[in-house]
Protein backbone atom coordinates (compact mmCIF):
# COMPACT_ATOMS: atom_id res chain seq x y z
CA UNK A 1 0.00 0.00 0.00
CA UNK A 2 2.48 2.38 1.46
CA UNK A 3 5.15 1.64 -1.15
CA UNK A 4 2.95 1.82 -4.09
CA UNK A 5 1.85 4.86 -3.09
CA UNK A 6 5.12 6.18 -3.01
CA UNK A 7 5.84 5.34 -6.42
CA UNK A 8 3.01 6.89 -7.49
CA UNK A 9 4.43 10.18 -6.04
CA UNK A 10 7.99 8.88 -7.53
CA UNK A 11 6.68 8.47 -11.12
CA UNK A 12 5.95 12.41 -10.95
CA UNK A 13 9.24 13.84 -11.43
CA UNK A 14 7.58 17.77 -11.43
CA UNK A 15 5.73 17.15 -7.72
CA UNK A 16 8.98 16.56 -6.83
CA UNK A 17 10.87 19.25 -8.34
CA UNK A 18 8.33 22.06 -7.18
CA UNK A 19 8.24 20.87 -3.85
CA UNK A 20 5.01 22.93 -2.77
CA UNK A 21 3.97 19.86 -1.36
CA UNK A 22 5.58 17.58 0.36
CA UNK A 23 5.69 13.81 -0.46
CA UNK A 24 3.35 12.14 2.21
CA UNK A 25 0.85 15.10 1.65
CA UNK A 26 0.86 14.34 -2.00
CA UNK A 27 0.44 10.93 -1.12
CA UNK A 28 -2.65 10.66 0.93
CA UNK A 29 -4.49 12.44 -2.27
CA UNK A 30 -4.24 10.03 -4.66
CA UNK A 31 -7.07 8.15 -3.48
CA UNK A 32 -9.49 11.14 -3.31
CA UNK A 33 -8.28 11.79 -6.88
CA UNK A 34 -9.75 8.37 -8.06
CA UNK A 35 -12.76 8.43 -5.52
CA UNK A 36 -13.74 11.92 -6.70
CA UNK A 37 -15.02 11.48 -10.13
CA UNK A 38 -17.86 9.28 -8.86
CA UNK A 39 -18.04 11.16 -5.48
CA UNK A 40 -18.71 14.33 -7.15
CA UNK A 41 -21.59 13.26 -10.07
CA UNK A 42 -23.69 11.48 -6.95
CA UNK A 43 -23.30 14.81 -4.78
CA UNK A 44 -24.21 16.43 -7.73
CA UNK A 45 -27.12 14.47 -8.88
CA UNK A 46 -27.94 13.29 -5.80
CA UNK A 47 -27.42 15.39 -2.93
CA UNK A 48 -28.00 18.73 -4.23
CA UNK A 49 -31.41 17.65 -5.56
CA UNK A 50 -32.45 15.71 -2.47
CA UNK A 51 -31.48 19.40 -1.06
CA UNK A 52 -33.60 20.86 -3.88
CA UNK A 53 -37.13 18.76 -3.35
CA UNK A 54 -36.83 19.50 0.80
CA UNK A 55 -36.71 22.94 -0.34
CA UNK A 56 -39.33 22.81 -2.65
CA UNK A 57 -41.51 20.90 -0.10
CA UNK A 58 -41.39 24.18 2.33
CA UNK A 59 -42.48 26.23 -0.42
CA UNK A 60 -45.21 27.39 -2.11
CA UNK A 61 -45.52 27.18 -5.88
CA UNK A 62 -42.17 25.80 -6.57
CA UNK A 63 -40.94 25.46 -10.04
CA UNK A 64 -44.00 27.28 -11.10
CA UNK A 65 -44.03 30.84 -9.71
CA UNK A 66 -40.50 33.14 -10.23
CA UNK A 67 -41.06 34.09 -6.42
CA UNK A 68 -41.97 30.87 -4.78
CA UNK A 69 -42.84 32.14 -0.81
CA UNK A 70 -41.80 30.19 2.16
CA UNK A 71 -44.54 28.16 3.67
CA UNK A 72 -43.27 26.08 6.21
CA UNK A 73 -44.79 22.37 6.59
CA UNK A 74 -48.01 23.34 5.23
CA UNK A 75 -47.55 21.25 1.87
CA UNK A 76 -47.32 18.35 4.69
CA UNK A 77 -50.06 19.41 6.45
CA UNK A 78 -51.72 19.32 3.19
CA UNK A 79 -51.00 15.88 2.09
CA UNK A 80 -51.48 14.12 4.95
CA UNK A 81 -54.90 15.64 5.23
CA UNK A 82 -55.75 14.05 1.60
CA UNK A 83 -57.37 10.64 2.03
CA UNK A 84 -56.14 9.71 -1.62
CA UNK A 85 -52.41 9.57 0.49
CA UNK A 86 -53.85 7.36 2.70
CA UNK A 87 -55.64 5.06 0.87
CA UNK A 88 -51.87 4.89 -1.63
CA UNK A 89 -50.00 4.58 1.68
CA UNK A 90 -52.21 1.51 2.41
CA UNK A 91 -52.47 0.15 -1.08
CA UNK A 92 -48.55 0.79 -1.57
CA UNK A 93 -48.07 -1.62 1.59
CA UNK A 94 -50.06 -4.31 0.21
CA UNK A 95 -48.53 -4.38 -2.91
CA UNK A 96 -44.88 -4.38 -1.56
CA UNK A 97 -45.71 -7.01 1.27
CA UNK A 98 -47.57 -9.24 -0.93
CA UNK A 99 -44.79 -9.13 -3.36
CA UNK A 100 -41.73 -9.21 -1.36
CA UNK A 101 -43.27 -12.56 0.57
CA UNK A 102 -43.97 -14.23 -3.18
CA UNK A 103 -41.00 -13.29 -4.44
CA UNK A 104 -39.37 -15.03 -1.72
CA UNK A 105 -41.62 -17.86 -1.60
CA UNK A 106 -41.66 -18.46 -5.22
CA UNK A 107 -37.93 -17.44 -5.14
CA UNK A 108 -36.78 -20.30 -2.57
CA UNK A 109 -39.03 -23.28 -4.32
CA UNK A 110 -37.73 -22.55 -7.73
CA UNK A 111 -33.80 -22.32 -6.06
CA UNK A 112 -34.22 -25.33 -4.48
CA UNK A 113 -35.96 -27.55 -7.11
CA UNK A 114 -33.03 -26.18 -9.39
CA UNK A 115 -30.68 -27.42 -6.44
CA UNK A 116 -31.38 -30.81 -6.35
CA UNK A 117 -29.41 -33.49 -7.98
CA UNK A 118 -32.50 -35.68 -8.60
CA UNK A 119 -33.06 -33.74 -12.02
CA UNK A 120 -30.74 -34.31 -15.07
CA UNK A 121 -28.12 -31.51 -15.04
CA UNK A 122 -28.83 -30.41 -18.52
CA UNK A 123 -32.59 -30.02 -17.94
CA UNK A 124 -31.79 -27.98 -14.74
CA UNK A 125 -29.34 -25.91 -16.41
CA UNK A 126 -31.93 -25.17 -19.31
CA UNK A 127 -34.42 -24.45 -16.58
CA UNK A 128 -32.34 -21.71 -15.03
CA UNK A 129 -31.84 -20.06 -17.78
CA UNK A 130 -35.80 -20.05 -18.58
CA UNK A 131 -36.73 -18.86 -15.14
CA UNK A 132 -34.93 -15.62 -15.10
CA UNK A 133 -36.17 -14.54 -18.24
CA UNK A 134 -39.32 -12.86 -16.05
CA UNK A 135 -36.39 -10.42 -14.75
CA UNK A 136 -35.10 -8.73 -18.25
CA UNK A 137 -38.40 -7.96 -19.11
CA UNK A 138 -38.82 -4.06 -18.84
CA UNK A 139 -41.65 -2.71 -16.50
CA UNK A 140 -43.79 -1.52 -19.52
CA UNK A 141 -43.14 -4.58 -21.66
CA UNK A 142 -44.29 -6.53 -18.47
CA UNK A 143 -47.51 -4.36 -18.07
CA UNK A 144 -48.45 -4.85 -21.56
CA UNK A 145 -48.23 -8.49 -21.57
CA UNK A 146 -50.37 -8.99 -18.19
CA UNK A 147 -52.59 -6.42 -19.87
CA UNK A 148 -53.03 -8.87 -22.66
CA UNK A 149 -52.99 -11.90 -20.71
CA UNK A 150 -55.59 -10.01 -19.13
CA UNK A 151 -57.73 -8.55 -20.39
CA UNK A 152 -61.89 -9.21 -20.47
CA UNK A 153 -61.59 -11.69 -23.86
CA UNK A 154 -58.21 -12.93 -22.83
CA UNK A 155 -56.38 -16.21 -22.65
CA UNK A 156 -56.96 -16.02 -18.58
CA UNK A 157 -60.16 -15.99 -18.41
CA UNK A 158 -60.79 -18.24 -21.19
CA UNK A 159 -58.77 -20.88 -19.45
CA UNK A 160 -60.23 -20.25 -16.02
CA UNK A 161 -64.08 -20.03 -17.68
CA UNK A 162 -63.01 -22.81 -19.97
CA UNK A 163 -61.88 -24.86 -15.88
CA UNK A 164 -65.51 -23.58 -14.33
CA UNK A 165 -63.17 -21.61 -12.20
CA UNK A 166 -65.39 -17.88 -13.50
CA UNK A 167 -68.85 -17.72 -14.97
CA UNK A 168 -67.98 -14.17 -16.36
CA UNK A 169 -65.48 -12.36 -17.98
CA UNK A 170 -63.49 -10.89 -15.43
CA UNK A 171 -62.04 -7.15 -16.30
CA UNK A 172 -58.96 -8.08 -14.00
CA UNK A 173 -57.23 -4.59 -14.33
CA UNK A 174 -60.73 -2.51 -14.57
CA UNK A 175 -62.45 -3.51 -11.60
CA UNK A 176 -61.86 -1.53 -8.31
CA UNK A 177 -62.05 -5.19 -6.89
CA UNK A 178 -59.46 -6.80 -8.59
CA UNK A 179 -56.84 -4.40 -10.41
CA UNK A 180 -54.63 -4.18 -6.82
CA UNK A 181 -54.43 -7.74 -7.18
CA UNK A 182 -54.28 -7.70 -11.13
CA UNK A 183 -50.94 -6.05 -10.40
CA UNK A 184 -49.59 -7.74 -7.71
CA UNK A 185 -49.85 -10.85 -9.71
CA UNK A 186 -47.73 -8.89 -12.32
CA UNK A 187 -45.74 -7.23 -9.91
CA UNK A 188 -44.93 -11.23 -8.32
CA UNK A 189 -44.25 -12.51 -11.83
CA UNK A 190 -42.09 -10.12 -12.68
CA UNK A 191 -39.61 -9.91 -9.71
CA UNK A 192 -39.11 -13.65 -8.17
CA UNK A 193 -35.57 -14.25 -9.93
CA UNK A 194 -33.22 -11.71 -8.04
CA UNK A 195 -34.38 -14.58 -4.84
CA UNK A 196 -34.07 -16.84 -7.08
CA UNK A 197 -30.50 -16.46 -8.21
CA UNK A 198 -29.36 -15.19 -4.73
CA UNK A 199 -30.90 -18.37 -2.98
CA UNK A 200 -29.45 -20.82 -5.13
CA UNK A 201 -25.87 -19.22 -5.22
CA UNK A 202 -26.55 -19.45 -0.97
CA UNK A 203 -27.92 -22.83 -1.43
CA UNK A 204 -24.82 -23.89 -3.06
CA UNK A 205 -22.32 -22.41 -0.79
CA UNK A 206 -24.13 -24.32 2.59
CA UNK A 207 -21.50 -26.84 3.36
CA UNK A 208 -22.78 -30.79 2.89
CA UNK A 209 -20.73 -31.84 6.15
CA UNK A 210 -23.57 -29.89 7.93
CA UNK A 211 -26.58 -32.44 5.86
CA UNK A 212 -24.48 -35.05 6.59
CA UNK A 213 -23.93 -34.07 10.28
CA UNK A 214 -27.73 -33.71 10.78
CA UNK A 215 -28.65 -36.62 9.10
CA UNK A 216 -26.23 -38.99 11.63
CA UNK A 217 -28.29 -37.06 14.46
CA UNK A 218 -31.29 -38.36 12.61
CA UNK A 219 -32.47 -35.16 11.11
CA UNK A 220 -35.61 -35.75 8.13
CA UNK A 221 -35.58 -33.97 4.92
CA UNK A 222 -37.58 -31.21 6.92
CA UNK A 223 -35.72 -30.92 10.08
CA UNK A 224 -32.92 -30.33 7.49
CA UNK A 225 -34.44 -27.45 5.58
CA UNK A 226 -36.01 -25.86 8.90
CA UNK A 227 -32.56 -25.97 11.15
CA UNK A 228 -29.58 -25.78 8.05
CA UNK A 229 -30.93 -24.25 5.20
CA UNK A 230 -32.84 -21.64 6.34
CA UNK A 231 -30.79 -20.47 9.21
CA UNK A 232 -27.87 -20.17 6.29
CA UNK A 233 -29.79 -18.17 3.92
CA UNK A 234 -31.07 -15.58 6.74
CA UNK A 235 -28.31 -13.42 5.67
CA UNK A 236 -29.44 -13.70 2.15
CA UNK A 237 -32.92 -13.17 2.54
CA UNK A 238 -32.71 -10.50 4.94
CA UNK A 239 -30.86 -8.16 2.56
CA UNK A 240 -32.88 -9.18 -0.50
CA UNK A 241 -35.86 -8.69 1.23
CA UNK A 242 -34.80 -5.40 2.43
CA UNK A 243 -33.61 -3.90 -0.98
CA UNK A 244 -36.89 -5.81 -2.63
CA UNK A 245 -39.19 -3.71 -0.19
CA UNK A 246 -37.37 -0.74 -0.66
CA UNK A 247 -37.61 -0.90 -5.01
CA UNK A 248 -40.88 -2.46 -4.88
CA UNK A 249 -42.13 0.69 -2.53
CA UNK A 250 -40.95 3.05 -5.19
CA UNK A 251 -43.04 0.97 -8.17
CA UNK A 252 -44.11 3.53 -11.19
CA UNK A 253 -44.25 1.95 -14.40
CA UNK A 254 -46.07 -1.10 -13.94
CA UNK A 255 -48.52 0.95 -12.39
CA UNK A 256 -48.53 3.77 -14.90
CA UNK A 257 -49.08 0.92 -17.59
CA UNK A 258 -51.63 -1.28 -16.09
CA UNK A 259 -54.26 0.89 -14.21
CA UNK A 260 -52.41 4.40 -14.10
CA UNK A 261 -53.55 4.21 -10.44
CA UNK A 262 -57.38 3.60 -11.17
CA UNK A 263 -59.71 3.08 -11.51
CA UNK A 264 -61.23 5.48 -9.17
CA UNK A 265 -58.25 5.18 -7.34
CA UNK A 266 -58.10 1.81 -6.52
CA UNK A 267 -54.42 1.53 -7.60
CA UNK A 268 -52.91 4.40 -6.67
CA UNK A 269 -49.48 4.05 -5.06
CA UNK A 270 -46.89 6.46 -3.24
CA UNK A 271 -45.27 7.33 -5.97
CA UNK A 272 -47.96 7.92 -9.38
CA UNK A 273 -50.27 9.63 -6.46
CA UNK A 274 -46.75 12.35 -6.30
CA UNK A 275 -46.60 11.88 -10.11
CA UNK A 276 -49.83 13.14 -10.87
CA UNK A 277 -49.70 15.76 -7.96
CA UNK A 278 -46.28 16.99 -10.06
CA UNK A 279 -46.89 16.52 -13.72
CA UNK A 280 -50.87 16.63 -13.95
CA UNK A 281 -51.58 18.94 -11.36
CA UNK A 282 -48.39 20.91 -11.54
CA UNK A 283 -48.08 21.48 -7.71
CA UNK A 284 -45.14 20.97 -7.40
CA UNK A 285 -44.45 21.98 -3.85
CA UNK A 286 -47.17 19.48 -2.51
CA UNK A 287 -45.41 16.97 -5.29
CA UNK A 288 -42.16 17.36 -3.43
CA UNK A 289 -43.71 17.22 -0.03
CA UNK A 290 -44.96 13.78 -0.94
CA UNK A 291 -41.29 12.75 -2.19
CA UNK A 292 -39.83 13.84 0.72
CA UNK A 293 -42.14 11.56 2.56
CA UNK A 294 -41.68 8.44 0.44
CA UNK A 295 -37.52 9.38 0.76
CA UNK A 296 -38.16 9.18 4.60
CA UNK A 297 -39.58 6.12 4.25
CA UNK A 298 -37.01 4.63 1.54
CA UNK A 299 -34.11 5.80 3.89
CA UNK A 300 -35.50 4.63 7.43
CA UNK A 301 -35.66 0.31 5.55
CA UNK A 302 -32.12 1.67 3.97
CA UNK A 303 -30.81 2.25 7.59
CA UNK A 304 -31.19 -1.43 8.52
CA UNK A 305 -30.20 -2.78 5.00
CA UNK A 306 -26.90 -0.92 5.45
CA UNK A 307 -26.58 -1.75 9.29
CA UNK A 308 -27.16 -5.64 8.12
CA UNK A 309 -24.75 -5.08 5.20
CA UNK A 310 -21.84 -4.23 7.56
CA UNK A 311 -22.92 -6.70 10.13
CA UNK A 312 -22.15 -9.69 7.65
CA UNK B 1 -36.92 -52.87 1.21
CA UNK B 2 -37.05 -52.45 -2.27
CA UNK B 3 -40.48 -50.37 -1.80
CA UNK B 4 -39.20 -48.43 0.50
CA UNK B 5 -36.54 -46.89 -1.77
CA UNK B 6 -39.03 -46.70 -4.54
CA UNK B 7 -40.88 -44.17 -1.77
CA UNK B 8 -37.49 -42.76 -0.99
CA UNK B 9 -36.07 -41.75 -4.90
CA UNK B 10 -38.77 -42.04 -7.38
CA UNK B 11 -41.52 -40.43 -5.90
CA UNK B 12 -39.75 -37.16 -5.18
CA UNK B 13 -38.05 -37.18 -8.06
CA UNK B 14 -41.81 -37.08 -10.06
CA UNK B 15 -42.76 -33.94 -7.41
CA UNK B 16 -39.28 -32.38 -8.38
CA UNK B 17 -40.08 -32.33 -12.03
CA UNK B 18 -43.66 -31.44 -11.26
CA UNK B 19 -42.60 -28.54 -9.67
CA UNK B 20 -40.21 -27.46 -12.31
CA UNK B 21 -43.61 -27.95 -14.76
CA UNK B 22 -45.14 -25.84 -13.21
CA UNK B 23 -42.14 -23.33 -12.76
CA UNK B 24 -41.89 -23.44 -16.39
CA UNK B 25 -45.17 -22.34 -17.06
CA UNK B 26 -45.40 -19.74 -14.87
CA UNK B 27 -42.23 -18.41 -15.90
CA UNK B 28 -42.20 -18.96 -19.29
CA UNK B 29 -45.80 -19.13 -21.21
CA UNK B 30 -46.34 -15.28 -20.30
CA UNK B 31 -43.39 -14.94 -22.61
CA UNK B 32 -44.00 -17.25 -25.24
CA UNK B 33 -47.68 -15.92 -25.62
CA UNK B 34 -46.53 -12.62 -26.27
CA UNK B 35 -44.43 -13.82 -28.74
CA UNK B 36 -46.45 -15.70 -31.03
CA UNK B 37 -49.27 -13.14 -30.35
CA UNK B 38 -47.11 -10.64 -32.05
CA UNK B 39 -46.97 -12.82 -35.18
CA UNK B 40 -50.79 -13.32 -35.11
CA UNK B 41 -53.11 -10.93 -37.25
CA UNK B 42 -54.97 -8.70 -34.90
CA UNK B 43 -58.54 -10.75 -35.41
CA UNK B 44 -57.12 -13.92 -34.39
CA UNK B 45 -55.52 -12.23 -30.87
CA UNK B 46 -58.59 -13.02 -29.07
CA UNK B 47 -59.24 -15.86 -30.92
CA UNK B 48 -62.02 -18.34 -29.24
CA UNK B 49 -60.98 -21.18 -27.53
CA UNK B 50 -57.26 -18.99 -27.54
CA UNK B 51 -54.78 -20.83 -29.54
CA UNK B 52 -50.58 -20.59 -28.83
CA UNK B 53 -49.57 -20.55 -32.57
CA UNK B 54 -51.07 -18.45 -34.81
CA UNK B 55 -53.33 -20.38 -37.54
CA UNK B 56 -51.69 -17.73 -40.22
CA UNK B 57 -48.02 -16.63 -39.22
CA UNK B 58 -47.50 -13.19 -40.83
CA UNK B 59 -45.11 -10.94 -39.93
CA UNK B 60 -46.57 -7.72 -40.85
CA UNK B 61 -46.55 -5.84 -37.46
CA UNK B 62 -42.89 -6.19 -37.59
CA UNK B 63 -42.79 -4.73 -40.86
CA UNK B 64 -44.94 -2.10 -40.07
CA UNK B 65 -42.43 -1.08 -37.32
CA UNK B 66 -39.52 -1.41 -39.68
CA UNK B 67 -41.57 0.49 -42.18
CA UNK B 68 -42.28 3.36 -39.45
CA UNK B 69 -39.50 6.02 -39.56
CA UNK B 70 -41.22 7.50 -35.91
CA UNK B 71 -40.54 3.58 -34.16
CA UNK B 72 -36.99 3.05 -35.52
CA UNK B 73 -36.19 6.39 -33.88
CA UNK B 74 -37.34 4.89 -30.49
CA UNK B 75 -35.05 2.22 -30.70
CA UNK B 76 -32.07 4.37 -32.36
CA UNK B 77 -32.62 6.80 -29.23
CA UNK B 78 -32.85 3.67 -26.70
CA UNK B 79 -29.21 2.02 -28.16
CA UNK B 80 -27.83 5.50 -27.96
CA UNK B 81 -28.96 6.49 -24.54
CA UNK B 82 -28.01 3.40 -23.00
CA UNK B 83 -24.95 3.19 -24.86
CA UNK B 84 -23.44 6.25 -23.92
CA UNK B 85 -24.92 5.90 -20.27
CA UNK B 86 -22.58 2.48 -20.44
CA UNK B 87 -19.65 3.80 -21.78
CA UNK B 88 -19.52 6.86 -19.31
CA UNK B 89 -20.77 5.18 -16.28
CA UNK B 90 -18.00 2.11 -17.32
CA UNK B 91 -15.22 4.91 -17.05
CA UNK B 92 -16.13 6.95 -13.61
CA UNK B 93 -17.02 3.28 -12.23
CA UNK B 94 -13.17 1.57 -13.21
CA UNK B 95 -11.42 4.72 -11.67
CA UNK B 96 -13.41 4.81 -8.62
CA UNK B 97 -13.59 1.19 -7.95
CA UNK B 98 -10.04 1.41 -8.93
CA UNK B 99 -9.48 3.71 -5.49
CA UNK B 100 -11.57 2.24 -3.30
CA UNK B 101 -10.30 -1.51 -3.72
CA UNK B 102 -6.80 -0.15 -3.35
CA UNK B 103 -6.20 2.52 -1.38
CA UNK B 104 -7.20 3.19 3.10
CA UNK B 105 -8.29 6.50 3.08
CA UNK B 106 -10.17 8.88 5.42
CA UNK B 107 -14.19 8.88 5.15
CA UNK B 108 -13.68 5.32 2.98
CA UNK B 109 -16.42 3.91 5.04
CA UNK B 110 -18.88 7.01 4.94
CA UNK B 111 -18.64 7.64 1.02
CA UNK B 112 -19.06 3.34 0.74
CA UNK B 113 -22.49 4.23 2.91
CA UNK B 114 -23.09 6.53 0.48
CA UNK B 115 -22.67 4.72 -2.26
CA UNK B 116 -25.14 2.16 -0.98
CA UNK B 117 -27.52 4.22 0.48
CA UNK B 118 -28.09 5.67 -3.25
CA UNK B 119 -29.35 2.41 -4.73
CA UNK B 120 -32.50 3.01 -2.22
CA UNK B 121 -33.25 6.82 -3.00
CA UNK B 122 -36.37 6.64 -4.52
CA UNK B 123 -36.07 7.90 -8.72
CA UNK B 124 -39.52 9.75 -7.91
CA UNK B 125 -37.79 12.29 -5.26
CA UNK B 126 -35.28 13.11 -7.62
CA UNK B 127 -37.49 13.61 -10.64
CA UNK B 128 -39.13 16.59 -9.44
CA UNK B 129 -35.79 18.87 -8.58
CA UNK B 130 -34.47 16.99 -12.05
CA UNK B 131 -36.90 18.52 -13.85
CA UNK B 132 -36.76 22.22 -12.18
CA UNK B 133 -32.87 21.78 -12.89
CA UNK B 134 -33.46 20.14 -16.25
CA UNK B 135 -35.31 23.20 -17.09
CA UNK B 136 -33.42 25.91 -15.05
CA UNK B 137 -30.40 24.91 -17.32
CA UNK B 138 -31.82 24.51 -20.27
CA UNK B 139 -31.29 21.03 -21.22
CA UNK B 140 -34.92 20.14 -21.02
CA UNK B 141 -35.97 17.21 -23.97
CA UNK B 142 -32.36 16.83 -25.25
CA UNK B 143 -30.36 13.58 -25.31
CA UNK B 144 -27.82 15.13 -22.29
CA UNK B 145 -30.58 15.60 -19.60
CA UNK B 146 -31.33 11.20 -20.00
CA UNK B 147 -27.71 10.90 -19.65
CA UNK B 148 -26.81 12.71 -16.86
CA UNK B 149 -29.88 12.00 -14.64
CA UNK B 150 -29.90 8.25 -15.67
CA UNK B 151 -25.76 8.20 -14.52
CA UNK B 152 -27.30 8.63 -10.81
CA UNK B 153 -28.42 4.88 -10.54
CA UNK B 154 -26.06 3.28 -13.03
CA UNK B 155 -22.97 4.60 -11.10
CA UNK B 156 -23.93 2.97 -8.05
CA UNK B 157 -24.16 -0.59 -8.67
CA UNK B 158 -21.24 -0.21 -11.63
CA UNK B 159 -18.66 1.33 -8.30
CA UNK B 160 -20.17 -1.52 -5.94
CA UNK B 161 -19.51 -4.53 -8.87
CA UNK B 162 -16.51 -2.84 -9.93
CA UNK B 163 -15.14 -2.71 -6.94
CA UNK B 164 -16.05 -6.21 -5.78
CA UNK B 165 -14.38 -7.68 -8.94
CA UNK B 166 -11.18 -5.77 -8.63
CA UNK B 167 -11.14 -7.19 -4.75
CA UNK B 168 -10.45 -10.52 -6.08
CA UNK B 169 -7.76 -9.12 -8.28
CA UNK B 170 -4.20 -9.88 -6.44
CA UNK B 171 -2.34 -6.57 -5.39
CA UNK B 172 1.02 -8.11 -6.52
CA UNK B 173 -0.93 -7.20 -10.25
CA UNK B 174 -0.32 -4.01 -9.98
CA UNK B 175 2.27 -3.61 -7.57
CA UNK B 176 4.83 -5.29 -9.95
CA UNK B 177 4.32 -1.97 -12.41
CA UNK B 178 4.68 0.37 -9.37
CA UNK B 179 8.25 -1.34 -8.03
CA UNK B 180 9.09 -0.73 -11.91
CA UNK B 181 8.95 3.13 -11.19
CA UNK B 182 5.54 3.16 -12.80
CA UNK B 183 2.89 5.21 -11.82
CA UNK B 184 -0.64 3.50 -10.28
CA UNK B 185 -2.54 5.49 -12.80
CA UNK B 186 -0.16 3.53 -15.31
CA UNK B 187 -0.47 0.31 -13.76
CA UNK B 188 -4.56 0.76 -13.63
CA UNK B 189 -5.31 0.99 -17.33
CA UNK B 190 -2.27 -0.85 -18.39
CA UNK B 191 -2.17 -4.09 -15.89
CA UNK B 192 -5.83 -4.04 -13.88
CA UNK B 193 -8.15 -2.78 -16.71
CA UNK B 194 -6.84 -5.92 -19.26
CA UNK B 195 -7.46 -8.54 -16.52
CA UNK B 196 -10.40 -7.23 -15.24
CA UNK B 197 -12.21 -7.49 -18.81
CA UNK B 198 -15.26 -10.08 -16.90
CA UNK B 199 -15.83 -7.69 -14.18
CA UNK B 200 -16.04 -4.92 -16.94
CA UNK B 201 -18.54 -7.24 -19.05
CA UNK B 202 -20.72 -7.84 -16.29
CA UNK B 203 -20.45 -3.68 -15.05
CA UNK B 204 -21.44 -3.15 -18.55
CA UNK B 205 -24.35 -5.90 -19.29
CA UNK B 206 -25.72 -4.93 -16.02
CA UNK B 207 -25.70 -0.72 -16.38
CA UNK B 208 -26.83 -1.68 -20.36
CA UNK B 209 -29.76 -3.03 -19.12
CA UNK B 210 -30.83 -0.54 -16.09
CA UNK B 211 -30.42 2.75 -18.98
CA UNK B 212 -32.06 0.47 -21.41
CA UNK B 213 -35.56 0.00 -19.18
CA UNK B 214 -35.93 3.45 -17.48
CA UNK B 215 -38.74 4.63 -17.82
CA UNK B 216 -39.78 7.58 -15.37
CA UNK B 217 -36.98 10.21 -16.41
CA UNK B 218 -37.37 9.56 -20.17
CA UNK B 219 -40.88 9.67 -19.52
CA UNK B 220 -41.04 13.13 -18.12
CA UNK B 221 -37.38 15.19 -19.28
CA UNK B 222 -38.18 14.54 -22.77
CA UNK B 223 -41.10 15.57 -24.55
CA UNK B 224 -40.46 15.44 -28.68
CA UNK B 225 -40.93 12.03 -30.10
CA UNK B 226 -37.46 12.74 -31.75
CA UNK B 227 -36.03 11.84 -28.50
CA UNK B 228 -38.31 9.71 -27.19
CA UNK B 229 -36.78 5.88 -26.03
CA UNK B 230 -38.58 2.40 -26.58
CA UNK B 231 -40.13 2.03 -23.12
CA UNK B 232 -41.97 5.35 -23.50
CA UNK B 233 -42.65 4.97 -27.71
CA UNK B 234 -44.43 1.67 -26.30
CA UNK B 235 -46.64 3.78 -23.77
CA UNK B 236 -47.60 6.12 -26.40
CA UNK B 237 -48.16 3.94 -28.80
CA UNK B 238 -50.19 1.99 -26.11
CA UNK B 239 -52.68 5.12 -25.92
CA UNK B 240 -52.51 6.19 -29.29
CA UNK B 241 -53.51 2.30 -30.84
CA UNK B 242 -54.40 0.64 -27.78
CA UNK B 243 -56.15 -2.39 -30.03
CA UNK B 244 -53.06 -2.89 -31.95
CA UNK B 245 -52.33 -5.96 -29.88
CA UNK B 246 -50.06 -7.69 -32.58
CA UNK B 247 -47.91 -4.34 -33.16
CA UNK B 248 -47.57 -3.75 -29.40
CA UNK B 249 -46.27 -7.44 -28.92
CA UNK B 250 -43.56 -6.96 -32.21
CA UNK B 251 -42.70 -3.91 -30.24
CA UNK B 252 -41.91 -5.40 -26.86
CA UNK B 253 -40.46 -8.20 -28.57
CA UNK B 254 -38.10 -5.95 -30.48
CA UNK B 255 -37.53 -4.28 -27.18
CA UNK B 256 -36.37 -7.24 -25.20
CA UNK B 257 -34.14 -8.44 -27.56
CA UNK B 258 -30.71 -6.93 -26.90
CA UNK B 259 -31.78 -7.89 -22.97
CA UNK B 260 -32.27 -11.33 -24.20
CA UNK B 261 -29.14 -11.88 -26.26
CA UNK B 262 -27.22 -9.84 -24.10
CA UNK B 263 -28.36 -12.82 -21.55
CA UNK B 264 -28.18 -15.54 -23.24
CA UNK B 265 -24.38 -14.59 -24.76
CA UNK B 266 -23.26 -13.07 -21.20
CA UNK B 267 -25.38 -15.35 -19.26
CA UNK B 268 -22.67 -15.23 -16.03
CA UNK B 269 -22.13 -11.86 -15.80
CA UNK B 270 -25.41 -10.99 -15.82
CA UNK B 271 -26.01 -13.24 -12.44
CA UNK B 272 -23.07 -11.11 -11.55
CA UNK B 273 -25.00 -7.87 -12.05
CA UNK B 274 -27.86 -9.29 -10.90
CA UNK B 275 -26.81 -10.92 -7.26
CA UNK B 276 -24.57 -7.49 -6.92
CA UNK B 277 -26.72 -6.03 -4.53
CA UNK B 278 -27.34 -8.94 -2.62
CA UNK B 279 -24.00 -10.82 -1.99
CA UNK B 280 -21.41 -9.39 -0.09
CA UNK B 281 -19.02 -6.71 -0.98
Amino acid sequence: MNHSATALVAAHPKARRKGWLRYSTLRKLVPYFYVSPATLLLVLLMLFPMVMVFKYSLMDGAIMKKDAAFAGVQNYMTIFENPVFWQSVAQTLYFTIMSVVFHFIIGLAFALLLNTNRVDPLIRSILRVLFILPWLFTAVIIAIIWRLLLDPNGVVNSVLMALHIINFKVEWFSSTRTAIHALTFANIWAGYPLYMVSLLAGLQGISKELYEAAGIDGANGLQKFWYITIPQLMPIIISIALLDFIWTMQVFPLVWMTTGGGPIYSTEVLSTFTYKLAFSQYEFSLASASAMIILIISMSVTYFYIKHQQRR
Amino acid sequence: MAKRSFKSSLLPTILTYLGLAIGLVFSAFPIVWMFFSSLKSNTEIFALPPRLLPDDFTVAAYLTIFNDPVKVRFFINSYFVAGVVTALTLLVAIVTAYGFSRYQFRFKNTLNIFIISTQTVPPITLLIPYFGMVVAFRIFDTYLALILTYMVFTLPYAVLLMTGYLNTLPKELDEAVLVDGGSSWTALWRVIVPVSIPGIVATAVYTFLLAWNEFLFALTLTKSMDLRTVPIGIQLLMGQHAFEWNEMMAMSVLGSLPLLVLYLVAQRYFLAGMTAGSVKS
